[in-house]
């Protein structure tokens, strides 16, 4: 077993663009989930509609910043189309709601009568051009040791870890705010804080629409890097993925989503490379191959997920107190 | 999930017997020249009965076209590939004559026809609907509903659990799916024959599947979620794990039974009866008659028996059935197996008309959910009769608009529906928001 | 007395006249109906409430007085009434509105925010904070001279509920009597010119009793009127200047407190539906 080789392969992982864009959808996420407690299993439909959004409009001849702008004011339509007629449901009840909208998106977005203006099931290609042309980084591979990346990759890894310092910046400020404060009580007690005159409705509108907007910066970073979106990749595993991470960095935190992004990143990549070691060798005896890799990796990640919500919900840097698990 | 309007049957009586007589014909020259030639996919155009002549089929590798051929008299075209592998085959739709037409137009390509280095692929490109002999709308309407009805039989057996689940524990199970699947897989697994299983006929594997679903059930509630309710453990969290599980489940599945979609060994393709304007496969209509009967039975298992009183007094009220003498906890065990039963032969069912795999169950979840929260979240007479109600929307649907969308009006309903009256039609919680 | 449209009123509550002399009642209610499933949980014809007064609202569980609560304060519908407050009607109104317009209630099981610390909850509860607008929160110096004041006024509060010692805890670790402490406390953060306090003793021991109820008293020297729900006659007697019985939603007496007690029909509710309470 190489060690060496699945710790390379783990650090490149953990600073990849991949991890970038799981943790700006997490840092979306922890915002409507972790301040505010709304139960958005439909993260994954904010980061489509701002690939989608980005890609048809640069696809259509616009520029490359209005499609930008573009994807993210999606989906902030997205918020509030949504937020306005379920924010008033219960936990469970808006958990499959938003869970069945970011499906129906994907579904449309897929069907052939849209073919000629989301790409159907083909998707949208090529679209990114003019970002990789503003890449200020001369040409050739950067990196420690063996871990490297070439210049294209690291310009997309620059921006998207500046956008997730950003946005994360954006958190820290709000969260200690009066404002931020209204979202804890709303995640505590949506009447005791009605009861304080405060507009609950709007405070969660609001939560939902900026930790939406955040989750299309990653959607719009994953098509960017991949020049290449497809209904396909946004699927309600992806918000799973997403919950996974905030819950390993900590609930609530804002580091929280960016350490439990690469860590997860980490983990998953480096128990890859193992795993797919492992397999190469017949160490599981014959019948499982390198090709097992993937899914048993999942399958792992389905366990932690688990083994976490049970033994240590609180991950890596949240206060026991403050995590939301056992009735009060 | 995809349908085309079927040629009646009656028609398809008369092509059978044509064929029969027909066919020692026809093997004798094809059998020789496949000999001669090696592979070939080959099939017959036929609409209502009637060949369709003289349409032109292109059959390419990749970019390479391989050979080109029109169909004769009486609608057969072959062409020769010389080796195994993957086709492309398409029709040329300005070939079709006149009066004939395509069932489903846009479908001119099938992209990816696997062919087996000996024998001829059979494939089809289904005719149908263009002259006054063509199904009406009001039979193509009917057997979409009966369609839906079947479909909507299938999602109620399969979620009925999910609905006494979440009325005796509160628990929304987003692991349900792979319980569905569980049972498919089983029952697969103890039906393949050839090396993969014991090749035991379908009916003892579905049963076998069904005692599977059972035991995985009973063995999750002890094993899992009665430690985490005596624990008091949130219904967020209790709904996180469920993920959790879920996601483990499936990807287990996918490692052993591996990613391609697979059948049972009997009952794989039929032919359809006909009644009247109504015209079903025998296997839906089985799928039908075991859906109702079981359901029926478990209605009156809640109703008329103890353990059906008991049950019921839980949903409505645990601590008041636990004061009355229930054994609260026995009764949630009981629940718990029957679901996963239940779940499982829904699976089983599912298999005979979609494709047994690793994510079967995932596909078809949101519909559960959308059936048990149109019926009322607790109440199982509520999941049949959303499940039917889901059913028979989605399938319809493809009456008016594109299959595509089926699986999105479920959906839909399932947000109204949580949105106007989130209680269901028959709902027992009255706490919503 | 008249009401707001110059009728004249039954019998007003209490038998004197407010600090200013003849002053009109902070809250009036008129024909408030609430049914669940065929039962009527509230019908009362006429409530009023003056001002600057601490009125007790009494009766046996179940005689719809936390209803009555909810209806009035917007957290249920009323299937029918007219309700006014400060002689504006506030039928229909969104809770938090309402709460907005200074009539603020607290819950009969105290809801401490508990993932907070008790300084958040009483910070929480301020009124009119101009850093809860989103794009205002962005920019710090806006509202930090703002949240000074907030907490200035937080902590002063908690030293004078006696909770001060207490105040990073998290409020979920309090104990029940030093949770109704602290509800009262966000209350009266939350600026009310009518308090609506549901059931604020119970639960908590006889030393912090007397504590809430001096705090209460001190309220209404500050011109905050009290409305509460009580069980216990001796707290009712020691504090109020006005009572109103209800039973099986109704009114069923009003008036001073020794003319309460003393209401052979109010002796009857509670001895009809007596759940071991001293009538």
């Amino acid at each position: 077993m190489d060690f060496s080789q699945a710790l390379v392969d783990a650090v490149r992982a953990a600073v990849g663009v991949p991890a970038a864009a799981y943790a700006l959808a997490a840092v979306g996420l922890n915002l409507q989930f972790g301040y505010t407690g709304l139960l958005n299993f439909g993260q994954v439909g904010f980061l489509l509609v701002g690939a989608y959004g980005t890609a048809i409009t640069a696809d259509h001849g616009l520029p490359l910043p209005l499609a930008f702008l573009v994807g993210v004011a999606a989906a902030v339509v997205l918020g509030l189309i949504l937020g306005l007629p379920t924010l008033r449901l219960r936990a469970e009840y808006l958990a499959i709601v938003t869970i069945s909208a970011a499906e129906i998106l994907r579904l449309v977005v897929r069907s052939r009568p849209l073919e000629g203006f989301t790409g159907g099931a083909f998707g949208i290609r090529e679209f990114a051009d003019a970002f990789y042309n503003w890449n200020p980084i001369p040409s050739g591979e950067y990196g420690v040791g063996n871990v490297t990346f070439s210049d294209r990759t690291l310009w997309v890894m620059l921006v998207g870890w500046t956008l997730v310092a950003l946005t994360s910046g954006l958190i820290f400020l709000l969260v200690r705010s009066p404002w931020g404060r209204v979202l804890r009580g709303i995640r505590d007690d949506e009447n005791a804080t009605r009861s304080f005159g405060k507009n609950v409705f709007a405070f969660k509108l609001q939560s939902l629409v900026l930790g939406g907007s955040i989750g299309a910066l990653a959607g719009i970073l994953l098509a960017v890097d991949a020049q290449f979106t497809n209904a396909d990749y946004w699927q309600s595993i992806f918000t799973f993925f997403a919950f996974t991470v905030i819950i390993i960095g900590g609930v609530g935190r804002v580091i929280g989503p960016v350490v439990g992004s690469m860590l997860f990143w980490f983990l998953l990549q480096g128990a890859d490379t193992l795993l797919q070691q492992a397999l190469a060798d017949s160490f599981f005896g014959s019948k499982l191959g390198p090709t097992e890799a993937g899914p048993i990796r999942f399958a792992l990640v389905g366990l932690v997920l688990m083994l976490l919500m049970i033994f240590r919900p609180q991950g890596l840097f949240g206060s026991r107190a403050e995590t939301l698990i056992e009735e009060p | 999930m995809g349908r085309w309007v079927r040629p009646r049957a009656g028609a398809t009586r008369f092509v059978l017997v044509l064929a029969l007589l027909v066919a020692p014909a026809l093997l004798r020259t094809s059998t020789a020249a496949a000999q001669a030639e090696g592979p070939a996919i080959t099939g017959r155009l036929v609409q209502n009965g009637k060949p369709v002549p003289g349409v032109k089929i292109t059959v390419k590798r990749g970019r390479t076209p391989i050979g080109t051929t029109t169909s004769d008299a009486t609608g057969i075209w072959r062409v020769p590939v010389g080796a195994g592998g993957t086709y492309q085959v398409t029709l040329d739709r300005k070939t079709i004559p006149k009066g004939f037409k395509l069932a489903d137009a846009d479908r001119t390509t099938l992209p990816s026809v696997v062919v087996q280095s000996e024998g001829d692929k059979f494939v089809l490109f289904p005719f149908g609907e263009a002259g006054p002999s063509g199904p009406s709308d009001f039979e193509e309407l009917l057997n979409l509903a009966v369609g839906g009805i079947k479909f909507g039989l299938i999602v109620a057996l399969a979620a009925v659990g999910l609905s006494l689940v979440f009325g005796t524990t509160g628990l929304i199970n987003f692991a349900h799916g792979e319980l569905v699947t569980f049972g498919a897989l089983i029952a697969w697994y103890v039906n393949a024959s050839g090396g993969d299983g014991p090749g035991a006929p379908l009916l003892f594997a579905g049963a076998v599947g069904v005692v599977a679903g059972g035991l995985l059930g009973g063995a999750l509630d002890l094993g899992l979620w009665r430690p985490l309710r005596r624990r008091r453990t949130g219904t967020i969290a209790l709904i996180v794990v469920s993920i959790g599980l879920a996601l483990f489940l499936r990807h287990i599945y996918l490692v052993i039974f591996k990613g391609n979609p697979r059948s049972f060994e009997q009952f794989a393709t039929q032919q359809p009866w006909t009644l009247g304007p109504l015209s079903i496969l025998p296997k839906d209509a089985v799928i039908i008659v075991v859906s109702v009967a079981v359901l029926v039975t478990l209605g009156l298992l809640l109703q008329r028996t103890k353990l059906g009183t008991a049950v019921r007094a839980v949903t409505d009220d645990p601590d008041l059935a636990e004061s009355s003498g229930v054994d609260v906890k026995r009764i949630i065990l009981m629940v718990w197996i029957v679901s996963t039963a239940l779940a499982g032969l829904g699976g089983v069912l599912l298999g005979t008309t979609e494709a047994v795999q690793w994510d079967m169950g995932l596909r078809i979840l949101l519909v559960m959910f959308a059936a048990v929260i149109l019926g009322g979240l607790g109440s199982s007479f509520g999941a049949i009769v959303g499940g039917l109600v889901i059913g028979v929307i989605s399938e319809v649907s493809a009456f008016w608009f594109p299959t595509d969308y089926k699986v999105a009006f479920a959906l839909l309903v399932l947000i109204l529906v949580l949105l106007v009256r989130p209680q269901g039609i028959l709902g027992v919680r009255e706490r919503v928001g | 007395m008249t009401d707001v449209d110059g009728e004249a009123l039954e019998t007003s509550i209490t038998a004197e006249t407010g600090p200013a002399g003849v002053t009109e009642p902070i809250l009036v209610a008129e024909h408030v109906r609430r049914s669940f499933g065929g039962l009527r949980a509230t019908d009362v014809e006429h409530l009023d409430v003056p001002e600057g007064r601490i009125i007790a609202l009494i009766g046996p569980n179940g005689a719809g007085k936390t209803t009555l609560f909810n209806v009035l304060t917007g957290f249920e519908h009323a299937d029918a009434g007219r309700w006014t407050f400060q002689g504006q009607e506030i039928m229909g109104h969104p809770p938090h509105q309402i709460a907005r317009e200074g009539m603020v209630r607290t819950f009969q099981l105290a809801r401490a925010l508990a993932r907070m610390t008790v300084l958040d909850n009483m910070k929480l509860a301020a009124a009119n904070q101009r850093g809860e607008r989103f794009f205002v929160a962005l920019v710090r110096p806006i509202w930090r001279a703002q949240e000074r004041q907030v907490e200035a006024r937080a902590l002063e509060l908690l030293e004078w509920l006696g909770l001060a010692p207490l105040r990073s805890d998290y409020a979920g670790t309090l104990s029940g009597g030093q949770r109704k402490l602290l509800e009262l406390g966000r209350a009266v953060m939350a600026e009310p010119g009518l308090l609506m306090l549901d059931e604020p003793t119970s639960g908590v021991n006889p030393a912090l009793t007397d504590t809430l109820l001096e705090r209460i008293g001190a309220l209404r020297e500050q011109g905050v009127t009290v409305l509460f729900v009580e069980h216990d006659m001796d707290v009712v007697t020691r504090i109020s200047d006005g009572v109103v019985c209800m039973a099986q939603g109704r009114v069923i007496a009003k008036g001073t407190p020794a003319e309460v007690v003393a209401d052979p029909s109010v002796v009857n509710a509670y001895l009809g539906t007596h759940h071991g309470e001293r009538a």
